[in-house]
């Protein structure tokens, strides 16, 4: 990385590490890969993350799970809304990462600017989409009986988007708005927003583990994602037919739910639907006083 | 007073009940005479009875005493092919045409129609599958007439399910229904595709197709367009076929996990939308304060219901320790009562096993569970001598790790656990690849919220246990499935949603 020859100090260079339980480990594989700018300059060296990482990427958000779905829809909108704030704080360093790495400055702002309000926007969603999807179903039965949507649990999410780091936030702001948990493989050749995100991340109220954003190559992580018996779904692009189709193949392991990243409509509680279960409850309803009486 | 009376109750010896008297049951059939059952069947296809193009048929037996019913054409590829060529056709010409409203009453008549024909289809049931005659009587078929009349009820209504988007049908659905619910079963795979303007290839069980075919004659009587619903019969080469046919956009299958997963890898990559109803080993979990005579009659119906050919059904019982004693006893007295036999006797608590295969796989499994270790019990009871039987069967002093507890046996075979608190038993419950249902039984309304929200299954019985209903979704989390069958929920696996 070439000195500034009109800077009078030397710069401290950022390191880029992987985000996995709320801490920022290096790879175990010590592997890396240079990010280089849009001129083909090196910006940084990036973890290349192994199979290893994803597992345990995996595991962290596995044990978040409980703790965030578990939250209240009012709290998990706090928080996200919070995500949106320290962002906003770091909006200047967010734009210069994207430009650095090859956006035009009017691109770059627009990119974070939309960051911000996903999360705003999705901050709100948290405690009302239930309202949305949920039905009393009126059975024909003496039964109370409601369907409410749960969260699916762990999620895998590849965000290899024309967008490094707004496809990367979108789906993320879907799944944990609907209490799930995380594993992103953020952009491949441009990560370094994604990661520089994770340190806002980390300083907002968000629990260790909910979200984990690994770097590194798809190609190479996606199949072991794939193939994971504990990621309940994945969020990916279809627009790869082999990878889409291996993907649904190693997915049938555990019958994970593959699910398609749309690129339209991202700001929809449709998104959170896309990562719920509906669970229907029943419960009887006692008939003790005499059919037609009044009160 | 009262204490002391509570004391002395306490204190008094229980005596095991005794059901032996000289009182018996009279024989209390329904008339297989007032049904009609054809010698032969052809294939459905295009509002026509039609030959099958692979020249082939196979018998249909009772499984109550292995007599032949009928026999059913196979359908092979190039029957499947002419069925799925016919749902298009009327689905380009015909059915996404049509106003909405119209292809609501279509369904209202059909709804119509298996009301009016009830008897007959409850007695077709019970003949070709073995369950008992009171069962198909009081919930199969009504249940099945209650989705018609749900569902078309929301043909011209779709706009209000999904404000400001734009909808569109799939196209062609193919579906491939089991055996133990059969008209059931396409009822609630055909109505909801119906409604939302999708045309429909059907591939009943082939140990129980009559009531499909019976529903073919309906389709014809309510004048439903041709092509409009197929019915195609065969064994698994025919649904592999539907699975495979290149112009299906939809696949809407209900079975076990294993067949589900193939479908899986048969269709990845391919634009087919698939909605899979799987296996399921529930839980159904009895706190000490549970009402207990209450939760005995919920745990029978749980797993003896159908023979225990549920997919949702309570096979893994879960006791807290303080009263699993004391409700293994009730349990037992409970089960000596249920009456095993002709599924045609409306006296009947559990018919025949559907089919000599399925027999021996839950034959299997008691053996396995007896290999295990694991302490069995069986009531006394006289089984006919021909047909395919299984007593009512519990499983005491059973490990979580062993096989009865862990696989789906689709028999009347229970396995019961025990835990003392609410973390144990939800850890418990949830350790499985599946999660189609649960059931918890407690008096405490607290713990019922708690219970029910932690449980990770897609429905969940709180102080009941196996209860239907045409406007509950139904489905599951995790390897039993995914996609919602009944309610609104049910309609968006068969739409294409768009801003």
């Amino acid at each position: 990385m070439p000195i500034n020859k009109n800077q009078t100090r030397l710069s401290v260079l950022k390191t880029y590490k992987l985000y996995i339980g709320g801490q920022f480990p290096r790879t175990e594989s010590g592997r890396y890969y240079t990010v280089n700018d849009a001129d083909g300059n090196a910006l940084a060296n990036a973890c290349l993350s192994s199979r290893k990482d994803l597992r345990d990427a995996v595991t962290a958000a596995r044990s978040a799970f409980g703790g965030w779905s578990g939250k209240t829809a009012y709290n998990r909108g706090q928080i996200l809304y919070r995500m949106a704030e320290v962002v906003e704080a770091r909006r200047i360093e967010m734009i210069r990462e994207l430009t650095d790495s090859g956006s035009s400055t009017a691109q770059a702002k627009k990119e974070v600017d939309a960051c911000i309000d996903t999360l705003v926007h999705f901050a709100g969603w948290c405690d009302k989409y239930q309202q949305l999807f949920s039905a009393v179903n009126p059975v024909a039965s003496s039964h109370f009986n409601f369907s409410v949507p749960e969260p699916m649990g762990v999620v895998g999410i590849m965000a290899n988007n024309k967008q490094p780091l707004l496809g990367l936030i979108q789906p993320m702001a879907a799944a944990i708005a609907g209490g799930n948990t995380c594993v992103i493989v953020a952009h491949t050749d441009r990560p370094l927003a994604a990661i520089s995100f994770t340190e806002a991340l980390a300083t907002s109220d968000l629990p260790g583990g909910v979200v984990n954003i690994l770097t590194g190559k798809t190609s190479e992580l996606l199949p072991w994602m794939a193939g994971h018996l504990d990621v309940n779904a994945i969020l990916m692009s279809s627009k790869d037919n082999s990878a889409w189709k291996d993907t649904q193949l190693a997915a049938t392991a555990n019958l994970k739910r593959i699910v398609s990243l749309s690129e339209n409509d991202a700001l929809s509680p449709y998104r959170i639907l896309d990562l719920q279960e509906i669970k229907t409850t029943w419960h009887p309803i006692e008939n003790i006083a005499p059919a037609g009486s009044a009160y | 007073m009262a204490k002391t009376a509570s004391k002395q109750i306490n204190k008094a010896k229980i005596k095991p009940l005794r059901f032996d008297t000289d009182w018996q049951y009279d024989p209390a059939p329904e008339s297989a005479a007032a049904a009609q059952i054809e010698p032969e069947y052809g294939l459905f296809i295009n509002g026509k009875w039609q030959k099958p193009d692979s020249g082939q048929y196979f018998d249909t037996i009772n499984p109550a005493n292995e007599k032949t019913l009928s026999r059913i054409a196979v359908a092979n590829e190039k029957d499947v092919d002419r069925a799925v060529r016919a749902a298009r056709n009327a689905h380009e010409k015909v059915w996404k045409k049509m106003a909405p409203a119209e292809r609501g009453k279509y369904i209202f008549r059909i709804a119509r129609i298996i009301q009016e024909k009830a008897r007959e289809l409850a007695i077709i049931e019970t003949l070709d599958g073995g369950k008992p005659i009171r069962e198909s009587r009081d919930f199969d078929v009504p249940t099945a007439a209650q989705h018609f009349f749900y569902y078309a009820g929301w043909a011209d209504k779709l706009n209000y399910a999904f404000p400001q988007k734009k909808l569109n049908p799939l196209g062609v659905a193919g579906q491939i229904i089991p055996w133990n619910f059969p008209l059931l079963m396409a009822a609630w795979k055909i109505a909801p595709a119906l409604a939302t303007g999708n045309t429909v290839v059907l591939k009943p069980a082939e140990t129980t197709s009559l009531t499909a075919l019976k529903l073919a004659s309906i389709l014809q009587e309510a004048d439903l367009p041709p092509g409009v619903v197929n019915i195609i019969t065969g064994a698994g080469a025919t649904g592999a076929a539907l699975v495979e046919h290149p112009d299906v956009n939809k696949i809407a299958f209900t079975g076990s996990t294993s067949v589900g997963k193939i479908i899986q890898r048969s269709i990845a990559g391919t634009n087919k939308r698939s909605t899979l109803e799987l296996g399921g080993k529930a839980a159904n979990i009895v706190f000490e304060d549970a009402p207990l005579d209450q939760a005995v009659e919920g745990v029978v119906n749980g797993i003896f219901f159908n023979q225990g050919h549920v997919c949702c059904a309570g096979s893994r019982l879960y006791l807290q320790e303080s009263i699993a004693k004391e409700f293994i006893r009730k349990l037992k007295d409970r089960i000596s009562t249920l009456i095993v036999g002709d599924p045609m006797d409306k006296n009947t608590d559990i018919g025949a096993i559907n089919s000599k295969e399925q027999l021996n796989t839950i034959l299997r499994y008691i053996q396995i569970g007896k290999k295990e270790g694991a302490a069995i019990h069986q009531p006394a009871c006289s089984l006919p001598k021909k047909g395919f039987w299984c007593p009512p069967t519990l499983f005491t002093d059973v490990a979580q790790s062993n096989r009865i507890t862990q696989e789906e046996i689709f028999g009347p075979v229970l396995a019961i656990l025990t835990f003392r608190t609410d973390d144990e038993v939800i850890e418990k419950a949830n350790n499985t690849p599946y999660g189609l249902s649960a059931g918890v039984w407690t008096d405490k309304g607290s713990r019922i919220f708690n219970m029910t929200r932690r449980l990770r299954a897609g429905v969940v019985w709180a102080n009941t246990f196996n209860k239907f209903d045409a406007a509950a979704p139904f489905g599951g989390y995790k390897e039993s499935g995914f996609g919602r069958e009944g309610g609104l929920h049910g309609l968006s696996p068969y739409l294409e949603i768009n801003s």
